[in-house]
């Protein structure tokens, strides 16, 4: 049977191999993906439109922001799928695990922990504010945060992490980041554009066009980070502990 | 030619990595060598420039990734005796 197995595993691999030898050459300005007009308009367009010097930002959180928003949406519907199903199948009672000891927080650990949280989280904001001109944005800065609350935990144990993070204000903190985005996309339908129109946001802000698309791309990576960190803590809280929210690893 | 070097060593590392993690025994050190995999992973976007990619890559897939693997198996009980 495992020998049978392989058959179908060899044939699909050297078929994969053989049509990857048919790909254009790596960085080939004629290949189909940069050869398009999309990509052109993209590459030519992004820094008059918005002032965004980082492209993949752009067009993550502006050309194509309805696909980000309901992005964000689908992390928050994980979390709150994780959050249904653990809730309802706590077993009363802790039951050992194989690699569990009995030991205090560790002197050293939570030492280092305590000097590193802060550099990590001033970090997080880091890379959240300043995804429009370097990588980075709302998803990789909202995990970054989110690990910060998961060292807290893993060094000492849940209940010191959840002192300051709940999974009340877990919850709160992504549904708040998800409205902050689609408030953003609402309000610039009021000032007379469509949803996630952000130019229309000059109308408010005392800025050009362009830099109100910069600026409201600041505000969605924003509620995107909300929700990601949120999301990331409340789903290592329920994971690590089957949904007690108690002990540690 | 540096660069097509570079390249050859990663990927034969990511397959070593690959073999690895299905080969050992212990969930444990599989979960690690994923985010081995992972780290190997986000130097070849790196080096390909899609520098956004590999932040992601890094932060989720040897960050995040890991932790939550680890957690599940900390919570496994085994059932065979080997």
């Amino acid at each position: 049977m495992k020998a049978a197995s392989m058959v179908p595993v060899f044939l699909v691999g050297f078929l994969l191999v053989f049509a990857a030898t048919d790909f254009p050459e790596w960085g080939n300005p004629q290949s189909p993906a940069s050869d398009s007009p999309v990509s052109s308009h993209f590459i030519g367009k992004t820094g008059v439109d918005t002032e965004v010097p980082n492209m993949v930002t752009a067009v993550l959180a502006d050309y194509r922001g309805f696909d980000t928003m309901f992005e964000t949406v689908v992390v928050f519907i994980a979390g709150m799928a994780v959050l249904a199903i653990l809730k309802n199948s706590v077993k009363k009672g802790s039951v050992r695990r194989d690699h569990e000891v009995d030991a205090e927080p560790d002197l050293i650990v939570t030492n280092m922990v305590r000097l590193i949280v802060p550099v990590i989280q001033i970090f997080a904001f880091y890379v959240l504010a300043h995804g429009h001109v370097s990588p980075g944005g709302g998803f990789q800065g909202g995990v970054i945060m989110g690990a910060s609350f998961i060292l807290i935990a893993l060094s000492w144990d849940l209940e010191t992490a959840l002192a300051r993070f709940s999974l009340n204000r877990c919850m709160g903190v992504a549904a708040a980041g998800i409205l902050i985005y689609a408030g953003i996309g609402i309000f610039s339908m009021f000032l007379g554009g469509e949803f996630l129109d952000y130019a229309e946001l000059e109308r408010v802000l005392p800025v050009s066009r362009e830099m109100a698309r910069y600026h409201a791309m600041l505000g969605v990576e924003i509620g995107v980070g909300c929700t990601v960190t949120a999301i990331m803590f409340a789903l290592y809280a329920n994971l690590s502990s089957e949904g007690k929210l108690e002990g540690g690893l | 030619m540096g660069l097509e070097l570079f390249n050859t060593f990663i990927l034969l590392l990511l397959v070593a990595a690959a073999l690895v993690a299905l080969k050992v025994r212990d969930l444990i050190t599989a979960s690690v060598v994923f985010g081995i995999y992972s780290f190997l992973m986000c130097l070849l976007w790196a080096e390909m420039g899609a520098v956004d990619v590999a932040f992601t890559e890094a932060a989720v897939g040897a960050g995040i990734s890991t932790v939550v693997l680890v957690a599940t198996v900390f919570n496994l009980k085994r059932k065979s005796s080997d």
